[in-house]
């Protein structure tokens, strides 16, 4: 993984040019789906048929997947492995680094190719890693709601009220 | 770190609970997602052993609601607390907003309580966080067992200072597993605001 640091808040300018991004990509390869997950396994973004998917459970496992397969590069001496490919019978799931921003996910069926999807994956990480670069030094971008005075007050009280038996 | 999406109005902390091995981490999950409304929470992952020990990690996502137009979650991790199994705690503390420990009460895990505290406090060191400002809660687990240290002993050894808040516990009857989340979740919340 090439960066240390999270990114904090999305802004709607910077997810509306992560969805841009997304849509060319499923477009152009036939993917099913395409997530981008953030590298602690929060979903930031997803696009196409993910339905059937349970994407909180989703973006964790595919962060896991990742964060795993970073240390067996080290352990190999490699500094990262910047792709990784399950296949499946039905599906299939191609993971890219994002430049140790997030990772892209892709579903797959066989309407496309690992090759296509593989190729497509290039161009659009390098488009991704542009737009988190430049959230990384601009901050959020677009309309930023802030949070309401008695947001944390009114958390604590849903606290209460369901972290309860 | 909590991730604030504007875009899409989402809040999501990270709270993670670590501990020595068998200490009750896992348990702790688990009452929680048999016990909180179905509809607040997601599925429960375990990635464990055939033995039913933490091999990786435990994943709860459960969700407050909208609060004030931003839906707000938690994210419940568990590490596998044995002494070898370092690299994946590390990797689940990436991102992590709030930590509560939970120690096993027995005269006989003090030292691997101690152990797990230090490795706490020098993975949160290697990921850049100062350990004195991440919100930490302290639980002490298994304390109807019979061969349960004093509360103050185990202070002694785990919070010196007293600076952490702390809570006791039963994790298999549920006796102070909803005080533990509810005290870390709060102090998270602060951090936020």
């Amino acid at each position: 993984m090439k960066r240390a640091d999270l990114i904090a808040s999305i802004g709607t300018t910077d997810l509306e040019q992560i969805e841009s991004q997304l849509t060319s990509f499923l477009r152009e390869t036939r993917a099913r789906s395409a997530s981008l997950v953030d590298r602690t396994g929060r979903l930031l973004a997803n696009v196409g048929d993910s339905a059937s998917v349970d994407q909180i459970s989703f973006a964790s496992l595919a962060a896991a997947d990742f964060a795993a397969s970073d240390q067996l590069a080290v352990l190999l001496g490699e500094t990262d492995f910047a792709t990784l490919y399950h296949h499946g019978e039905r599906q299939s799931m191609f993971l890219a680094d994002v430049d140790g921003w997030a990772i892209l996910a892709a579903l797959f069926d066989r309407r496309t190719t690992l090759g296509m999807v593989r190729i497509k994956t290039k161009g659009t990480v390098t488009r991704l890693s542009r737009v988190f670069s430049g959230m990384a030094e601009r901050g959020p971008t677009g309309s930023v709601v802030q949070m309401d005075v008695g947001w944390a007050a009114d958390a604590e009280s849903e606290i209460d009220r369901l972290f309860t038996e | 770190m909590s991730m604030i999406n504007y875009a899409s109005r989402e809040i999501n902390c990270k709270l993670v609970y670590y501990g020595p091995g068998l200490g009750g981490k896992t348990t702790n999950l688990e009452y929680i997602y048999g016990k909180i409304n179905p509809d607040t929470r997601g599925k429960l992952i375990s990635l464990a052993t055939e033995q039913e020990r933490t091999l990786f990690f435990d994943f709860l996502p459960v969700d407050l609601g909208s609060i004030r137009g931003f839906k707000t979650r938690f994210h419940l991790y568990t590490v596998p607390g044995q002494v070898y199994y370092n690299a994946s705690r590390r990797l689940i503390l990436k991102g992590v907003d709030g930590i509560a420990f939970v120690a096993d009460s027995q005269a006989e895990r003090m030292d691997a309580n101690i152990a797990a505290m230090e490795n706490l406090y020098e993975n949160l060191t290697e990921y850049g966080f100062d350990p004195n400002q991440v919100p930490i809660v302290l639980q002490y687990n298994k304390r109807d067992l019979p061969n349960a240290v004093p509360v103050e002993e185990m202070r002694a050894h785990l919070n010196p200072a007293g600076r952490l808040p702390e809570l006791q516990g039963v994790a298999v009857t549920g006796k102070g597993v909803f005080d533990t989340l509810r005290a870390i979740s709060k102090q998270v919340l602060k951090s936020l605001s």
